[in-house]
């Protein structure tokens, strides 16, 4: 219980600066604005095909909205998210070194687990507050068609567990230093990493496929968006969440020995 | 009595640098102490150890009976901070910084508001709570540090230069603030300005290159550091006379003459040289116009014992 009111402390109060400054109204705005672009892109496509499908049977059957528009959003929707999640991370833990304030932090009666989930949750829901807006053009959609909820939410479930793993280790990096840059540069570089890794499939030796593709954020968040829920991707994203916090609670522990 | 703090042999390397070395001390419940000395002292180091922010290298330092460093997490539940950059969240109202200050040290959901109001009260912050942080002078944010410190009333206070940076009248409210929370709760503040341990502190603890020097009451200090009392004398009689009457008792060590009938006596230690000096004055028929015990003052003291520490360490 005490527990539970420290951790909801920094949330409120991370929550409380995440709206204070810029840097989440400038991210939110460009989220949405790529994300409505995108949006309107595929729309657009769909319903050209769409006007072809009237002379064309065939054509007509392959016809799947989320398949030509929601699936492709998503997919860009992760790629705008690679960039902007170290935005929305570098501040967390830097800030707290280069501002001097983690003196206050660490020594209130806080345990290390209160400050990283406090700092995380308040990440993850700014985050969950920009994917509620594009479900606004899901619900644009469904006024002119029906649509698959069902396979929408799993894509949905997806981006938030893509969005988790990002953040988390955007929060590890943020860990590692008090410069913000340096978190936002460092943070963006391991992303990459482990989006591309996936790639090495089809360069690698043979026997390492498997490894590099078992990796990749990637090829585990593509079956989300195909409207698959597969166990092991959702092993993957809760366990590279719970990785990258506790080398952040590592990263906290031995501040203490270091300094 | 009851002990807030004890440290035993606590020792602290920055690296290869030697910050404190095997200090020594304890606190009771309820006393007010100072920590004194110059820049780079080690006062810092100390207080940093003691909130649970830095971890020794060597040595404990318990808090309450608890362990600094073992059970941090209990020793942090009772103690209030005021790091000396007073680092605060910038980004944030007032209000926004002490409600969410009071929730972390574990004030509850119910309480929050009723402790912060009493907080922002006694620091005098109710002008400002919805003002960013950002925005407040020096002397404001001191006071919300201060603020903070104070929040869910912990039974430790440990203040790291509570008044620098402030006017000479924040100066004297701070202070006042300080001395009321005496009795009530512990407090150990760290200061180079003298007159301040003075005025507040029950006992000084007087630190220099990582060790203790001096550990007593201002006055103590003062006497016994001070090597021997001084006493002030305005005679009127002839100048030369007087001087080498006053030079021939026994007990008296020093005689200066400071022109217009006033003189500086120094006596042997622990001495009151007064009843000696104003029989002497009569039988010689002199008038006594002033007569006046005159103690050392701490920054005699102080620079006594920080330079006499020099030269010793210069000689061996």
């Amino acid at each position: 219980m005490k527990n539970a009111g420290s951790f909801l402390a920094v949330l409120r109060k991370e929550l409380a600066i995440y709206f204070a400054t810029p840097i989440f109204y400038i991210t939110g705005f460009f989220f949405l604005l790529l994300g409505g672009y995108f949006f309107y892109a595929n729309t657009l496509y769909y319903s050209l095909v769409s006007f072809q499908a009237a002379q064309n049977i065939q054509l007509a059957t392959h016809l799947n909205p989320l398949q030509m528009v929601f699936r492709p959003l998503f997919a860009t929707l992760a790629i705008v998210l690679l960039l902007l999640v170290p935005l929305l991370t570098m501040r967390l833990l830097a800030e707290e070194k280069r501002a001097g304030t983690a003196e206050l932090l660490f020594t209130y009666p806080l345990t290390d687990w209160a400050i990283i989930l406090g700092k995380f949750a308040a990440a993850l829901l700014v985050y969950a507050i920009f994917l509620g807006f594009t479900v606004l053009y899901a619900l644009a959609f469904s006024a002119v068609g029906p649509l698959d909820w069902g396979a929408l939410a799993a894509g949905y479930l997806g981006l938030l567990l893509l969005g988790g793993g990002c953040l988390a280790l955007g929060l590890f990096a943020s860990s590692l230093t008090e410069n913000q840059i340096i978190a936002a540069v460092s943070s963006f570089a391991l992303l990459l990493l482990f989006w591309v890794i996936g790639w090495q499939q089809d360069i690698g030796s043979p026997g390492w496929g498997g490894f590099y593709t078992a990796l990749s954020m990637m090829d585990h968040f593509d079956g989300f968006i195909r409207g698959v829920i597969d166990t092991r991707d959702l092993v993957y994203f809760l366990s590279f969440i719970y990785f990258f916090l506790f080398l952040t609670k590592r990263q906290l522990e031995s501040r203490r020995w270091r300094a | 009595m009851e002990m807030m703090i004890e440290v035993q042999d606590l020792t602290k390397y920055y690296g290869p640098t030697l910050a404190i070395s095997r200090l020594n001390f304890e606190v009771a419940a309820g006393e007010i102490v100072g920590f004194l000395g110059p820049n780079g002292a080690g006062k810092t180091t100390t207080l940093k150890i003691l909130s649970g922010f830095l971890t020794p290298s060597g040595g404990t330092a318990r808090i309450n009976g608890k362990d600094c460093l073992t059970q941090s997490l209990e020793v942090r539940q009772s103690l209030g901070y005021l790091p000396e950059t007073v680092p605060l969240y910038t980004d944030l109202t007032v209000s926004q910084f002490l409600r969410f200050a009071a929730r972390a040290k574990g004030v509850g959901a119910k309480e929050e508001t009723g402790e912060v109001e009493r907080v922002e009260d006694a620091c005098g912050l109710g002008e400002v709570r919805h003002k960013l942080i950002a925005a407040l002078s020096k002397g404001y944010r001191q006071r919300v540090g201060l603020a903070q410190a104070l929040l869910g009333n912990p039974p430790l206070l440990i203040l790291d230069e509570p008044t620098i940076g402030l006017d000479p009248s924040q100066i004297v409210e701070i202070r006042q603030l300080i001395k009321e929370l005496a009795g009530a709760h512990t407090v150990i503040l760290s200061s180079h300005i003298l007159p301040e341990v003075s005025q507040l502190c029950q006992r000084v603890i007087i630190i220099n290159r990582g060790q203790i020097v001096a550990s007593d009451t201002p006055e103590n200090l003062s006497r016994q550091l001070g090597h021997g009392s001084r006493v002030r004398l305005t005679i009127q009689g002839p100048e030369q006379e007087v001087a080498a009457a006053l030079q021939k008792i026994p007990e008296v060590k020093d005689v200066a003459s400071q022109g217009e009938g006033r003189y500086l006596v120094v006596a042997a230690d622990d001495l009151d040289a007064r009843p000696l000096l104003a029989r002497l004055v009569v039988e010689r028929g002199w008038d006594l116009l002033e007569l006046k015990a005159q103690e050392f003052t701490l920054e005699e003291v102080f620079l006594d014992l920080v330079t006499e520490e020099e030269t010793a360490e210069e000689g061996s």
